[in-house]
């Protein structure tokens, strides 16, 4: 049986509600619709209690859970869209992030952010936030690009003491299966090596390692051997992989679906340039989406973000430099 | 029932006991002894401390003070020497350094830690009554108080509406002080009384007028109550004037000399005062002496505090939580 993206996500949540009982769910159309893409599906008939459906209130949702945080209690809350987050903005990343350095006292809260394009989209419900968030500190960040790590991520993000931002890919909910599910023992903070590779080094994650994997198998007809890098966590990062990486390759591309300007990419690349400027053959680049909202045609939308195509592209250029 | 004759001279002592406080930090503040900002809750001490004397940590209730609650912090029992410690900088208080004046808070004791963004103590309090009642607790209470301009926010309408929404036992005090920062209530609503705004949440509405020791003690006991009763949230209202600037900093050339000749312009420690002795619940004698004890008190609280270290940037645990 397939298991999909999203059902690690539910499987999780069930598992991490059924072991705890301090976890519960706070969000929009999470109870008995069972969430907008349906990652609760059937856990409000399984814990009625603590799968609660709340007003269209951003903040107000982020704050409760700061609160019941601070009480003790472990809550999952669900922004339908990350950019719908913008919203809790506040209460993210002024109260919840500086807490524990202000008081001594942790806040335990994930936040589940449905992130990321889709065709069809458009500009308020296809945006990747995970720099925004990466950039307070007191936050932790995190963007599984595999089922088994969304899995394994999501019950580590609810047992964490932290505030944790967990970005969950809409293009891999439905897209992304997998037969051998298995959790990782993989913690927040590692990245991981998916494809081995010597002449260049990819440093991504979520649904842009797929592009990546997809660009990589295209180079390697012309006997090009790609290393790719799945972040998996934006904050910490782990630039130790990363730098591992271009050690062997010499060269470096960045690639994330967000915004160009303060990008994950851009933290990437200017790691490696500050502390790896010794080891790179090639200038290090970085690939996003264009400068611009996100396109609504899909048209439009599949030129707008990197892809398998424009990442090869890039990847073309660095090779050649 | 807690509103008994007693109550009225707990609520003075906890306002008289606060404006002794603050009178002592606006002076070091003068002095130049305190960095940031000095922020009083002269002339709001009554609707303050009423709600801190309502609101028991011993039953599990959480309050969320404002800028303004000294007098409701020293009524719920928060240690004078947090004040004194945070205002100063101290490690040895509650926020060690790493934040000051007013925005302590001691949240695994039931008074969360404020951030400057008004309005969003609401939904943090709703978040603590929402996990004690999935824990199985009962008979607790919220509160958290509110100037009218936070009303303004989206935080404050998005905190009492799920309030409203999740039946919690919250009690929100707004103090309408008649200007946030500098700006009049004109520019700040267009309502003819916030609490009108009560029905709107489908929430009880309560007015007070916020210099009446006695109309404040009374109407946010009851409010209290209620809410402790399983009526759900409650919205009170109290007419007030802030008797000082912003800050410190602040002369408050913006208030109109005539609105400090009204009634609202009166100094709810002197017509607290006068209820005591007119209802013979003290003497003159017994307050000045109350005085004079508390004023002891601010001189020992405040002696210790100085006597603090203060953080050491090169011993600062830099780290935050997610670092370790």
């Amino acid at each position: 049986m397939s298991i999909y993206y999203i059902d690690a996500i539910r499987l999780a949540l069930e598992e991490a509600l059924d072991k705890d009982p301090s976890v519960f769910l706070y969000g929009q159309d999470i109870g008995r619709f069972g969430g907008a893409f349906k990652a609760t599906q059937g856990l409000k008939e399984k814990f009625p209690d603590r799968v609660v459906d709340a007003p269209i209130s951003e903040d107000a949702i982020a704050g409760l859970a700061i609160g019941a945080a601070i009480e003790g209690m472990r809550p999952v809350i669900e922004m339908q869209f990350a950019d719908f987050s913008s919203i809790a903005f506040n209460q993210i990343v002024n109260n919840a992030a500086t807490h524990y350095f202000r008081t001594g006292v942790p806040v335990p809260l994930v936040m589940r952010l449905p992130s990321g394009g889709t065709p069809g989209s458009g500009p308020f419900h296809s945006q990747n936030l995970e720099a925004i968030y990466g950039h307070y500190p007191g936050l932790k960040v995190v963007a599984p690009a595999f089922v088994s790590d969304a899995y394994s991520l999501m019950l580590e993000a609810i047992a964490c003491d932290d505030p944790v931002i967990f970005c969950e890919h809409k293009f891999l909910y439905r897209w992304l299966s997998t037969e051998r599910f298995r959790p990782l023992d993989l913690p927040i903070g590692k990245g991981r090596i998916i494809r081995a590779g010597k002449h260049a080094t990819v440093a991504t994650y979520s649904a842009m390692v797929h592009e990546a994997l997809k660009a990589a198998d295209e180079l390697a007809k012309d006997g090009w051997q790609i290393e790719i890098v799945d972040l998996r966590t934006i904050k910490p990062l782990d630039t130790d992989t990363v730098l591992a990486s271009v050690a062997r390759t010499g060269r470096l591309l960045a690639v994330s679906e967000d915004f160009p300007f303060g990008s994950v990419a851009s933290e990437v690349v200017a790691k490696v340039a500050s502390s790896g400027f010794d080891l790179l053959d090639a200038p290090p680049m970085q690939h996003n989406s264009k400068d611009t909202p996100i396109p609504y045609h899909p048209n439009l939308w599949s030129a707008h973000r990197p892809t398998a195509e424009s990442i090869k592209i890039a990847l073309l250029e660095l090779l050649n430099f | 029932m807690i509103n008994t004759q007693d109550s009225y001279l707990d609520v003075y002592r906890s306002m008289l006991f606060a404006r002794r406080l603050e009178e002592r930090i606006a002076s070091l503040y003068r002095a130049g002894k305190i960095v940031g900002g000095v922020y009083l809750g002269r002339g709001q001490e009554a609707v303050s401390a009423s709600l801190g004397y309502a609101l028991k940590r011993s039953l599990g209730d959480v309050f969320a003070p404002l800028i303004r609650d000294q007098a409701g912090r020293v009524a719920f029992g928060e240690d004078p020497l947090d004040f004194a410690r945070t205002y100063l900088g101290s490690v040895k208080g509650p926020m060690r350094g790493r934040d000051g004046n007013i925005h302590r808070g001691r949240p695994s004791e039931g008074m969360p830690a404020m951030i400057s963004h008004l309005g969003a103590s609401v939904s943090v309090i709703n978040g603590m009554l929402f996990a004690k009642r999935l824990r199985g607790d009962s008979g607790f209470v919220g509160g958290a108080t509110s100037g009218e301009g936070a009303t303004s926010t989206g935080a404050f309408h998005e905190g009492l509406n799920q309030a409203a929404v999740e039946n919690l036992p919250l009690v929100v005090v707004v103090t309408d002080n008649q200007f946030a920062y500098s700006t009049p209530n004109a520019r700040q609503f267009a309502c003819d009384s916030l609490v009108d705004r009560a029905e709107g949440y489908g929430v009880a509405g309560h007015t007070c007028v916020g210099n009446d020791l006695k109309e404040c003690v009374d109407t946010i006991c009851e409010a209290v109550d209620n809410a402790r009763r399983g009526q759900g949230p409650q919205l009170v209202v109290a007419q007030s004037l802030r008797l000082c600037g912003h800050g410190e900093h602040d002369d408050a050339f913006y208030v109109p000399d005539e609105i400090r000749e009204t009634e609202l312009g009166q100094d709810c420690i002197d017509t607290g005062r006068d209820f005591l002795i007119s209802r013979s619940l003290a003497t003159a004698e017994e307050l000045d002496a109350m005085d004079e004890e508390l004023r002891s008190r601010v001189r020992e609280v405040m002696a210790t505090a100085q006597r603090d270290p203060q953080p050491d940037p090169f011993r600062d645990d830099w780290r935050t939580f997610s670092q370790l």
